[in-house]
């Protein structure tokens, strides 16, 4: 080979390498098609870590790649949730135009909260974001002719998936759409993150004043990034009330918002997987656990996620990425 | 004599009574290699931070290729073609140097409004990186992440950063400060490199530096203008020793 082909042919193998789709990748989503046939007994909570982690993955792209941490995410995952359930009782219940019209509701209202938001960092960005959480579900409560209050909305007519599949308590077609709905947008959002756009939302992350004096605006970046985040949120809440025919007032709650949060953190932030391992792992472990011992449950939950930040501070694939790479030094030096 | 590339009219800024630029005319002339050189506390730093947009001016003008940038926020200006590397290494240290190049490139050529495109399409633009990297011998790393850098390499990292925005101005500020004896030669040699059609400002305390490249210095004392000329004026001229140059010798 002449040193001119060699010379183009590195760069341009540097930035493949990093999009390139790893095995992992396609066991992990053969896994995830394959426990259809697995675990057919465990189906509506496979579409419930389905949507917890759509939801998750919608806070990986803010904090994890945008370095933007929000207590109060929930806004939009319960904006998306409560417009499915409205549509739905309004008499409109085509589940793909619902769930499209939820996400683009929900990320309507996160641009609008990202004009304000881009100017704050850090802290005040955390207290704003949960003050907004906040602000929201009380909004909901108060506002009981809309949203049912405390009741929640009930009665929403859900018509079958493309005329043909009815969402049934057998959670058959809850799965397989909950898993395309998810796989399409994490398709989406991996795309991004690998585009230059993925690539100036890291260095935002890594530091702000760089990224600015390359010519990234600084308030742009937050105002898209963080609008896309809200309508993929929405559409996880959108989601959520499609496949339960009821909408709850805590799919605003403040303990929906942590909850994602630690999801993130116990799969690991900014890995994209992170965001459905945790919501599996942290799903599982709520149903296992509260099965084993219903009173203390919660404490042995906080005790693993103490564990996992306390030994692999990046999350669990963070941890398995790491042996990864150890057990590959030890073949290539055996 | 020729228009200038970038220049301020009146440019002032105070600290509530601190005036710490007062009323300067600063001229940069196109591929001009441009040095600001003064005490501590002359307002060196003031000054970059209103070229650059960090720092809004209590009045005055700045200008950039015959545009009136005084309003525009810093990341513009960048568009605009003014660019700089900072006092402090700052980097982004988990990206590799490649992949900073290549975000600098792509932000240029605006494929940052374009999120349907991915990086391993922007052949181009990685090529593209990898020449500036090669450049300043930097291909040897440029799969390595920022933050792992020796200290000498970040500085020139950064230095390739800013000339991938293709800059009409370049600004570096204190570009020799704490990198270590063994690796100044390799970035003076950088610096000398420079494409000539880049106008270079640099502000610097190594002596040795500016009386190396600078083809006009500006000698600022308590946010004015104190002297300007060549290097060979700059040098001999009593006063500017007494209050710059004499304090080195003290030293």
């Amino acid at each position: 080979m002449t040193m001119v082909a060699l010379r183009s042919l590195e760069p341009v193998r540097l930035l493949a390498e990093r999009s390139r789709w790893r095995a992992a990748e396609f066991v992990f989503w053969s896994f995830v098609v394959a426990s259809y046939f697995l675990f057919p007994g465990y189906l509506v909570l496979i579409s419930q870590i389905l949507i917890a982690g759509l939801f998750a993955l919608s806070l990986d792209l803010l904090l994890g790649f945008g370095g933007m941490p929000s207590l109060g995410h929930a806004a939009f995952f319960g904006l998306g949730a409560y417009t499915a359930g409205l549509l739905g009782q309004m008499g409109w219940g085509e589940p793909i135009s619902g769930l499209l019209l939820s996400g683009i509701v929900a990320g309507v209202f996160g641009l609008v909260c990202s004009l304000f938001l881009s100017r704050l960092r850090t802290t005040a960005f955390l207290m704003v974001t949960l003050t907004l959480g906040l602000l929201l579900r009380e909004f909901a409560n108060r506002w009981s002719g809309l949203t049912g209050g405390d009741d929640g909305l009930s009665d929403i007519a859900l018509w079958p998936l493309f005329g043909v599949f009815r969402f049934g308590l057998s959670g058959h077609t809850a799965f397989w759409y909950g898993l395309c709905v998810t796989f399409i947008v994490f398709l989406l959002v991996r795309r991004l993150v690998h585009s230059p756009v993925g690539l100036a939302l890291e260095a935002m992350r890594e530091n702000e004043r760089r990224a600015v004096a390359l010519g990234i605006s600084p308030r742009l970046m937050v105002i898209a990034i963080f609008t896309l985040s809200s309508a993929i949120a929405g559409l996880a809440g959108a989601l959520l009330t499609q496949t339960t025919s009821f909408v709850a007032l805590e799919v605003l709650s403040f303990e929906r918002s942590a909850g994602v949060l630690i999801m993130l953190v116990l799969g690991g932030v900014g890995t994209l997987y992170g965001a459905l391992v945790g919501a599996a792992v942290y799903l599982v472990a709520r149903d296992v656990l509260s099965a084993l011992d219903p009173v203390y449950w919660y404490f042995w939950l906080g005790l693993i996620i103490v564990m996992v930040v306390l030994f692999a501070n990046d999350g669990l694939v963070g941890l398995s990425q790491r042996l990864q790479a150890r057990a590959v030094r030890r073949w290539e030096a055996a | 004599m020729t228009d200038p590339v970038l220049f301020t009219q009146g440019l002032c800024k105070s600290f509530g009574a601190l005036r710490v630029t007062n009323n300067l005319d600063l001229r940069i002339e196109a591929g001009a290699r441009h040095a600001l050189i003064g005490p501590n506390g002359a307002g060196k730093s003031t000054l970059v931070n209103l070229l650059t947009g960090v720092l809004k001016p209590s009045s005055g003008r700045v200008w950039l290729n015959g545009e009136d940038i005084t309003r525009l926020p810093a990341a513009e200006r960048v568009w605009k073609g003014l660019s700089r590397t900072f006092q402090v290494s700052t980097i982004f240290p988990r990206l590799t140097a490649f992949e900073a190049v290549v975000l600098a490139v792509c932000r240029r050529e605006r494929l940052l409004r374009n999120p349907s495109r991915l990086l391993s399409g922007c052949k181009p633009q990685a090529e593209e990186a990898w020449d500036f990297l090669g450049r300043f011998g930097l291909t040897g790393v440029a799969d390595r992440q920022m933050g792992e850098l020796a200290y000498g390499q970040q500085r020139l990292t950064e230095i390739v950063l800013a000339l991938a925005a293709r800059p009409k101005v370049l600004l570096l500020d204190e570009p020799a400060a704490g990198v270590p004896a063994q690796d100044s030669e390799a970035l003076f040699s950088a610096i000398e490199n420079l494409p000539r059609d880049v106008a270079v400002l640099f502000i610097e305390h190594d002596m040795e530096l500016v009386f190396r490249f600078a083809e006009k210095i500006t000698v600022l004392v308590a946010g004015e203008s104190f002297r300007e000329g060549v290097p060979a004026e700059i040098a001999s001229d009593p006063d500017v020793r007494r209050v710059y140059l004499g304090d080195e010798d003290d030293e």
